[in-house]
């Protein structure tokens, strides 16, 4: 097996016993991403001589005999979330050149832990979109079919580590966007619980919805990056004060008598066959491993899309009016007046689903509508977190689709904006309750066209820090299957529009 | 059938937004947002008069910490990102006349 295909455990066991070190690792990981970069085009920002001096640095610290389960693995992280020492682009024009003062605590954590960072991936634009197609710069491919959208908004992230050119990457999920493109590429995306890690430093999109959350090639990996992120952090106030179980700890190959709960609504009609059918095998599959299966209603699920496209766009309006051209970001400097530099910084710098949501937002929170759109949306929100919690008194955890196709094609869906949103249906949910979830792969559908295998996902939702039960149960099924095992080949062509990622030195 | 959001409607939410849009962006909004709203309107088929709402999940109200002097970004790093600045000041375009 080549280096970069190796899981984060595999490499830290290598660097562990000295028969790799962390600079080796990392030029292997960097000879990957010079090999296929050009056609997934998962980065926005790549640091190389940055990662191999944290390498050096990394391996220096192993020589003096510390030691560690991410000291010296070469990670990737979504470009919205801010670093010191590389541009945070949030895949938009408005702070294509901004450098952020201060570090998130997510990477204050990491670089305590002397991991490597390899870059910052490409996202829809502030996060918003499901297919990374509203990135300002370009879209990132889908490694299993260069043709097909790699998900969204963490898409950079999931094609990043489902093609090898990262061990491993931090995404952010405000309606499914760790979770689906987790889905879409193949590999493990975890949805933490809100509150359980830190966005102090990640750029706010939909505060009361907004979690940073790992993106792993296994289970036992998404479990240490959750170690090593999930902590309390005074400086986000949303942030909860508990101490931080052990992860790896949950990694029990063993559900019996765990009742698992099948939710009704999440069974669609319109759905792809394939992935029904996969999910239903996967719940089969942990039922012959001796967890209690049964059928539960989420009364309300049709109803977490409109929902959502009230709150999330009605934060992101009073989130992003802080992107007026005066103390950092583009700005328009042949304005008449401080207005028009507002007016004209925005229309320039935005790209057209940011300012659908802006318009949204603001309508939904602008006078007369307010109680119409918002208030009626945050009631809704009440009625959403109720099937949940009457749900998990009866189970540990609820097992369902991720998303109701697979991967689709790039430019399928970006003309209809009602029907990019629909493929977030089976994720909106989780967040809109603050609960946590697991992605996973349980299967591939074919397509019917040229008979490529596209990865499915299931998601196992679990309580408010529930994510010890929904590991277990994730790691149990991936112990007794090689979805996880298989890797796109990545022949091809990519089909997507636009430049080459820029490089290290853009500015 | 008229248009949840008018062409007029969407210039004054632009305004409120303080978002310059483009003559064919108004057209496309005044649309796209329609029908959106539309969608969203299967809301009212629930009954919620007696639903409380919720603004936020988790059960911490008014977090605070003690009112310490702690360290904070130097004047330069706050102004590096600056558009235009001035004895270490933003520099901004004129408010009144």
């Amino acid at each position: 097996m080549e280096l970069c295909e190796l899981s984060i455990a595999q490499a830290e066991s290598l660097l562990e016993k000295g028969e790799v070190s962390s600079v080796e690792l990392t030029q292997a990981v960097l000879e990957r991403i010079e090999a296929v970069e050009s056609r997934v085009r998962a980065y926005v920002t790549m640091a190389p001589q940055q990662a191999l001096e944290q390498a050096r640095a990394a391996d220096k610290r192993r020589a003096q005999g510390q030691g560690g389960a991410l000291l010296g693995i070469p990670l990737a992280i979504k470009d919205i979330i801010c670093t010191k020492d590389m541009p945070t682009t949030c895949a938009s024009k408005i702070l294509e050149n901004f450098i952020s003062p201060y570090e998130a605590t997510v990477i204050e954590r990491l670089r305590r832990e002397g991991v490597v960072i390899l870059g910052k991936t490409n996202l829809d634009e502030f996060a918003m979109g499901s297919s990374t197609e509203n990135s300002a710069f370009f879209p990132t491919c889908n490694p299993w079919d260069l043709e097909r959208v790699p998900g969204g908004s963490s898409g950079g992230s999931a094609a990043a580590v489902a093609a090898g050119e990262a061990l491993g990457a931090l995404g952010t999920d405000t309606g499914g966007s760790v979770r689906q493109p987790a889905s879409f590429c193949g590999i493990v995306g975890l949805k933490p619980t809100y509150g359980r890690v830190s966005r102090y430093g990640l750029v706010a999109f939909a505060s009361s919805l907004d979690q940073i959350g790992p993106l792993t090639k296994d289970v036992a990996d998404c479990a240490l990056l959750m170690n090593a992120i999930a902590h309390y952090d005074s400086r986000d106030s949303t942030c909860a004060n508990a101490p931080t179980p052990d992860y790896a700890s949950s990694l029990v190959a063993d559900v019996r008598g765990m009742r698992v709960g099948i939710p009704r609504e999440y069974f669609v009609e319109g759905m792809e066959p394939q992935v029904e059918e996969a999910v239903r095998r996967a719940v089969e599959h942990l039922e012959g491993l001796g967890a209690e299966v049964d059928e539960v209603s989420l009364a309300h699920t049709e109803y977490a899309l409109p929902t959502y496209y009230l709150i999330a766009p009605a934060e992101a309006s009073a989130n992003l009016a802080r992107y007026d051209g005066i103390k950092y970001g583009l700005s328009y400097r042949e304005s008449v007046d401080m207005w028009d530099t507002y007016r004209r910084t925005r229309q320039f710098g935005f790209g057209a689903e940011v300012k659908r949501r802006i318009m949204l937002g603001t309508y939904a929170l602008s006078a007369g509508y307010y109680d119409a759109y918002y208030l009626k949306a945050q009631k809704v929100r009440t009625l959403i977190r109720q099937d949940f919690d009457r749900a998990f008194a009866r189970f540990d955890v609820l097992v369902a689709p991720v998303a109701p196709t697979p991967a689709f094609k790039i430019g399928e869906k970006v003309e209809d904006p009602l029907q990019m949103y629909l493929s977030d249906i089976f994720t909106l949910s989780l967040n809109l309750a603050g609960l946590c979830g697991v992605s996973i792969p349980c299967g591939f559908a074919v397509e019917p066209e040229r008979g490529k295998r596209l990865p499915i996902g299931m998601q196992i939702l679990g309580p408010a820090f529930g994510e010890e039960a929904i590991l277990r149960v994730a790691y149990a099924y991936e112990q007794t299957t090689n979805w996880h095992r298989e890797r796109p080949k990545l022949d091809g062509g990519c089909q997507g529009r636009g430049p080459q990622p820029l490089m290290e030195g853009r500015r | 059938m008229a248009l949840r959001i008018s062409r007029e409607e969407v210039a004054h939410i632009a305004e409120l937004a303080k978002l310059g849009l483009a003559e064919e962006e108004m057209e496309l909004f005044s649309q796209q947002l329609s029908r959106v709203l539309e969608y969203a309107e299967m809301l009212n088929r629930l009954n919620t008069e007696a639903i409380p709402p919720t603004a936020q999940v988790t059960s911490l109200y008014s977090v605070s910490r003690p009112d310490e002097a702690r360290p904070s970004l130097t004047q330069e790093e706050v102004l590096q990102n600056a558009p235009s600045r001035e004895d270490g000041y933003f520099k901004i375009r004129l408010v009144l006349e």
